[in-house]
């Protein structure tokens, strides 16, 4: 069984972010990417089933800062085939480029699954994997929580709000969006990185053009006006949770 | 003349069969001893030849006059008691078979005679008195009191060794004696006074008469040869065997520094998966351990009722050695991951053990086979993927490293930037932590009064990694010693401060020497007794506080730094009142080893919360002070967790001094 | 120039869920400034009387046994086949395990363009507006809404669920399905929750628990001050991944929403995909040791302070209110 693991970097929200001074786009001098989280969940699914069913398993990333710690990562984790694409990837590529960029390197590999996180938080143009479905023609399904592939099909546990779960039969070839894998992505010891980095080799495959097209044009780039900020409580913890009895008793929570 | 006569009374085939069995015990013995330096050479190598002055020296005081036994009165003495009158007796027998079978023999002259013999025979009396006594306090001590320390966890499978070994030295005693009494009884020498116990023994018999008497000192004197016999063949084989694996231990001990941890392996598997992975020296440490449990008694996971104890970890070392392949698995059965993750690598075992064994060095190479295999819980991988990416386990970003700093005026200098003397590594916790920034902002404070020329790396530092090393992520420790060793070439200064007692550790004895060189590392104490000692810092006031002080492990235990804390204390005017376990007994707060990253487990009693309780109970103490900022925040938690917020106050070293400093 | 402005109504199990009448509000909203009729989309089958309270100017239904639950290949069928025919200015559906199926599918398929993670939709004198909300709610992106024909996944918060509901039952114009041979996507079973032992959907009171309460050993602090309270516990993502607490207990987009008197919210940051679950609440109450929380911006009230301070405290003071309130009010 083949898999491939579309992945992206998103910036990561520990740092702030800033915006340039377009005011249109986020300033990019200081920012930090990061995997996104649900990409490395996919990751995670894709190992755990190499590791039930025998597979192998292909990450593909974008040639931005700290795609090749994400590919020796996945490889120490027990991926087979690392690709960077490289081409003009701004850090804040959008997903219609990157599912065009995806498209011809999924056509090339003739996966059985392909399994990409089910969103990230910077999607402003909607999230990677549907759109690679449609760009290849196949179906996909996301929020899935649990994968089970059985000959030219796969079970998939979809999650729908309220905790439910719809169980799917999906044809493959097929693009799954992961919202969770059925184990916490595994940790990897720091040294089985670095032998990685020694001696895991990662591929080029070289994208031209990039085409952003069908993202909104962005008109303005703002931190949200925290309008109704909460009533903040102060003093000590004696203190504030007197108060804080007072307001439920105002309530009428304690009668 | 008064002569040994060795074999009085005994047939010569008697004689004949003592040498021949005394030959066969020597072969089993040679044979026992030979198969478990076998066992230990399958270990991984070690080198620990060096120093060969500093080693015999180690043995003369610590299995010679067994300095760390002694520090346990009751058991130390009742052990020295036995060890003398073993000695004693055995160079007793050495003396006579030289004295009958050497130089009788090929000389034609005996020197047990006259004044020497009875001289002999009198100490060797005495001392076989002493060994008795001896057995007797440690029959007393294991039957009647039952120390804790003695019972539970996996001792029983252990009380036949431990019966047999009084038992056996017991009856040799007091055969030896019976037959030295019924000899006088028959012969009446003239000099029997030489040999109180004897003649005392003798007189017992006084009423057998001629044949019974030398029958029965002919059967005894045989029984005597047998249990001595199997004694000697045994010793390979039992607990006695510490005779011959406690020396070696102690001579080939680590004469490093304590706080520099062994690099792990570099050849697969990295870490301990089996006793093979182990190094040989590593093996002897779980040999040469006799079970006596104080490790046990000093353990903080222990006493907080966590499923774990130093001494039961060696016994399960020692069974899992010698199991040959039938059974069990060392991880996930012998062992189980919560007793591998519950050490908080404070060295109280190390520090009391009587032959020197290393706990925490075991615990650490036990801990890289899991962190290898990726088996670590789900808070300590968010603290180590913090580690990695943000250089800080709070998982805060690296350019917010600095920013207790910003309100302080005139601005700290950049270390990456200018010149220094001092270069202030700040360290994780007092970086980022909430409640400890103010601490730091009073170090820095202090620093700028006494006129210091220090800086900062500001965000170029990452956590220096000691507890990363001590959880077992050596290559996670490896890139970020990398990192600091980098920012820090860049660096011009003369000296390293840092007000972290775990960065104070692995700075100074792990990071390697191109990157320090022999520039001092200091810890803030040692900073702030050298200022105020030469005049630099003048203190004002004087506080007045009754305090107490509790000794950072990794200040005190591991590094020796015991005095300047006290004299700073001093010299801002405090009335200081020790702890009940104080300096190399001080009792570790709970969060090292990477515990504060960990899940707490099945604690009974949290260690901080033992040690505020160990506070409160001296009188009139108002402040705790501490030299950790890791103990600044555990103990300040234990003192709402305890309510015993009232009582006492927990104040950083800096602290006092910054309030001293208020004229 | 199109001026429709289609609703994907998003129902499971004869339940027609939120999400779709916030969107019709948004429809509201758009269809003032291109001057046309709002039009939900319901697919289904025999599902008629789902349209009933849809505040829309008519219903376009598709009635196939295939379309009985959702599927995504279904749904793309039909959608792509009706957005062919007769393409509309905008087709909003829910950032949602329904919506976000199919969303980029038919942006891909169909060379459409997308906005994501839209909150705010408006129709500014003739422009349309969105407002999407990204970066885990740190950022804001605004900008025109694509011309000719757009689609869009919206989040809740931008528009009242109310506005989308109608006293009256729109029209319902049935609507022919194209071939659903042959469809790769078929479900096989609903799998329940676990039993309910509470339905924190009706408390009055919850206390809710997020990241901040670090371990499991933790839970009971907070089950004490429920207990007090005469509330429940729920919890955030994080916990309930853990399996601190069941999955009934969760609260946000995976899980319930919420519509508590008061909502207590102990070390939760504030997630959009929590805050999504509560909105419905009359107070929120948090503490966080981080006064920069997003929480802080939905709560009425707020205390920067250690959970492990306060709760102890809090539950005696209410222990003691409940018990003797003239003295508590000392």
């Amino acid at each position: 069984m083949k898999i491939v693991v579309p992945v992206k970097l998103v910036p990561d929200l520990v740092e702030e972010l800033l915006i340039d001074e377009s005011g249109t786009a986020l300033d990019t001098t200081w920012l930090s990417l990061i995997l996104s989280e649900f990409d490395d969940h996919a990751i995670e699914q894709a190992i755990l089933l190499k590791e039930r069913d025998g597979a192998q398993v292909t990450v593909v990333v974008p040639d931005v800062e700290g795609a090749d710690d994400v590919l020796f990562t996945a490889a120490a984790k027990g991926a087979d085939r690392l690709i960077r694409l490289v081409g003009p990837f701004e850090p804040t590529v959008n997903n219609h480029a990157l599912a065009r960029a995806f498209a011809p390197v999924v056509r090339e590999l003739q996966p059985d699954l392909v399994l990409t996180g089910v969103q990230a938080h910077s999607d402003l143009d909607g999230p990677v994997g549907p759109q690679l479905a449609g760009l290849l023609g196949l179906p996909y399904v996301g929020y899935v929580a649990g994968v089970r592939v059985q000959g030219d099909r796969c079970l998939v546990r979809k999650e729908h709000p309220g905790a439910l779960l719809a169980e799917m039969e999906v044809a493959l070839p097929a693009v799954l969006g992961i919202q969770a894998a059925e184990e916490p992505p595994r940790y990897v010891a720091f040294s089985k990185i670095r032998q990685a980095m020694k001696t895991a080799a990662i591929e080029e495959w070289p994208v031209d053009e990039l085409d952003p097209s069908g993202g909104p044009a962005v008109r303005r780039l703002f931190q949200p006006e925290v309008g109704e900020r909460a009533t903040m409580l102060e003093g000590d913890v004696d203190e504030i949770a007197t108060r804080l009895v007072g307001i439920l008793e105002e309530l009428g929570v304690l009668a | 003349m008064a002569v040994r006569e060795t074999f009085w009374n005994i047939p010569h085939w008697a004689e004949v069969g003592q040498y021949l069995l005394g030959l066969l015990t020597v072969l089993i013995f040679l044979l026992g001893v030979a198969r478990r330096v076998r066992r230990w050479r399958m270990g991984r190598p070690e080198r620990r030849t060096d120093r060969l002055g500093a080693r015999l020296r180690a043995v003369l005081v610590h299995a010679i006059a067994q300095v760390r036994t002694v520090q346990d009165p009751y058991p130390g003495v009742m052990h020295l008691a036995i060890f003398w009158g073993m000695v004693a007796l055995f160079a007793g027998t050495v003396l006579a078979t030289v004295d009958w079978d050497i130089t009788r023999l090929f000389f034609g002259f005996q020197f047990l005679t006259n004044g020497v013999y009875v001289l002999y025979e009198l100490v060797l009396d005495l001392f076989g008195l002493l060994l008795l006594v001896g057995l007797g306090m440690a029959a007393y001590r294991r039957y009647v009191v039952r120390p804790p320390r003695l019972q539970g966890g996996r001792e029983r499978e252990f009380a036949w060794e431990d019966a047999y070994a009084l038992a056996m030295l017991a009856l040799i005693a007091l055969t030896g004696y019976l037959i030295e009494g019924l000899r006088i009884a028959v012969l009446r020498p003239s000099w029997a006074a030489w040999s109180p116990v004897g003649s005392a023994v003798a007189s017992l018999f006084a009423a057998l008469g001629d044949p019974t008497g030398r029958t029965l000192h002919l059967v005894l004197w045989i029984t005597h040869g047998l249990l001595a016999f199997t004694f000697i063949a045994s010793i390979p084989f039992t607990k006695l065997f510490h005779i011959v694996a406690a020396p070696l231990n102690i001579f080939f001990r680590s004469l490093g520094p304590a706080g520099a941890l062994a690099p792990a392996y570099h050849s697969s598997p990295v870490g301990a998966a089996t006793w093979r992975d182990f190094t040989w020296k590593q093996i002897l440490d779980f040999e040469a351990c006799v079970r006596c449990g104080r490790c046990q008694d000093q353990c903080p996971a222990h006493a907080s009722g966590l499923p774990f104890s130093p001494r039961d970890l060696m016994v399960k070392l020692k069974l899992h050695l010698w199991q040959r392949g039938n059974g069990r698995a060392l991880h996930g059965d012998l062992i189980s991951p919560a007793e591998v993750w519950a050490c908080t690598s404070c060295r109280a075992c190390a520090q009391v053990c009587p032959i020197f064994t290393d706990p925490v060095a075991l615990i650490v190479d036990l801990r890289r086979y899991l962190v290898n295999e990726g088996e670590v819980d789900p808070q300590l991988q968010e603290a180590l993927a913090n580690l990695a990416r943000y250089g800080n386990a709070f998982g805060q970003s690296p350019r917010m490293r600095a920013r207790w700093s910003q309100p302080l005026r005139p601005r700290i200098k950049d270390a990456r930037k200018e010149a220094v003397e001092y270069l202030w590594f700040v360290g994780d916790y007092a970086s980022y932590h909430a409640g400890l920034v103010e601490v730091t902002r009073q170090a820095a404070q202090v620093f700028q009064q006494a006129g210091l020329d220090f800086g900062i790396l500001y965000d170029g530092e990452r956590s220096a990694g000691n507890d990363v090393r001590r959880v077992g992520e050596e290559g996670l420790f490896e890139m970020l010693m990398e990192r600091n060793g980098a920012a820090l070439s860049r660096c011009t200064f003369q000296a390293i401060v840092t007000t972290d007692p775990h960065t104070y550790n692995t700075l100074k004895n792990e990071y390697p020497p191109e990157v320090i060189g022999d520039r001092p590392v200091l810890h803030h104490a040692e900073l702030l007794d050298r200022l105020i000692t030469s005049g630099r810092l003048r203190l004002g006031r004087k506080l007045g506080y009754t305090v107490t002080y509790h000794d950072p492990c990794y200040l005190g235990r591991y590094n020796g730094v015991y005095e300047s804390p006290r004299r700073v204390i001093e010299a801002t005017g405090c009335t200081l009142v020790e702890m009940p376990r104080h300096r190399e007994r001080s009792f570790c707060c709970g969060a090292g080893g990477g515990r504060i990253w960990m899940e707490e487990g099945e604690v009974k009693e949290r260690p901080s919360e033992a040690r505020i309780r160990e506070a409160a109970q001296l009188d009139g103490v108002q402040v705790l002070v501490v030299a950790c900022p890791k103990d600044v925040a555990m103990y300040r938690d234990a003192l709402k967790t305890t309510g015993y917020e009232d009582r006492l106050v927990v104040k950083e070293l800096v602290e006092l001094v910054y309030e001293a400093m208020q004229a | 120039m199109h001026q429709e402005i289609y609703v994907l109504v998003e129902h499971l199990r004869g339940q027609v869920a939120e999400i779709s009448y916030v969107m019709l509000a948004a429809a509201q909203e758009l269809a003032r400034g291109t001057g046309g009729p709002v039009v939900a989309l319901l697919l289904g089958h025999d599902a008629q009387a789902l349209a009933q309270d849809l505040a829309a100017d008519r219903v376009l239904y598709v009635d196939h046994p295939a379309l009985a639950e959702f599927t995504p290949d279904a749904y793309q069928r039909v959608l792509a086949d009706l957005m062919e025919r007769k393409p509309p200015r905008a087709l909003l559906l829910g950032e949602t395990s329904v919506g976000a199926d199919v969303a980029g599918r038919l942006s891909a398929q169909l060379g459409l363009p997308l906005v994501g993670y839209c909150r705010t939709l408006r129709a500014d004198d003739g422009t349309l507006t969105f407002v999407s909300q990204i970066c885990g709610g740190r950022l804001m992106a605004e900008g025109e809404l694509p011309a000719p024909t757009a689609l869009v996944t919206m989040i809740p918060g931008g528009f009242k669920p109310e506005q989308g509901r109608s006293p009256h039952p729109p029209e319902v114009i049935p609507e022919p399905a194209p071939s659903l041979e042959g469809l790769r996507i078929t479900l096989k079973q609903y799998i329940e929750p676990e039993e309910e032992d509470v339905d924190i959907a009706k408390a009055p009171i919850l206390v809710a628990v997020g990241r901040g309460i670090q371990n499991q050993d933790n839970l009971p602090l907070a089950e004490a001050l429920a207990e007090a309270l005469g509330g429940v516990v729920c919890a955030s993502r994080p916990v309930v991944d853990q399996g601190w607490l069941p999955t009934t207990r969760l609260v946000g987009k995976s899980g319930k929403r919420v519509r508590p008197k008061v909502y207590l919210a102990l070390g939760i940051s504030g997630a959009p995909e929590h805050v999504q679950g509560i909105t419905d609440s009359e107070v929120i109450i948090a503490v966080n040791t981080d006064p920069a929380a997003p929480i802080f911006d939905v709560a009425q009230y707020g205390a920067a302070v250690d959970l492990f301070d306060l709760v102890p405290v809090l539950t005696e003071k209410v222990r003691q209110a409940r018990s003797a309130p003239a003295l508590a009010a000392a």
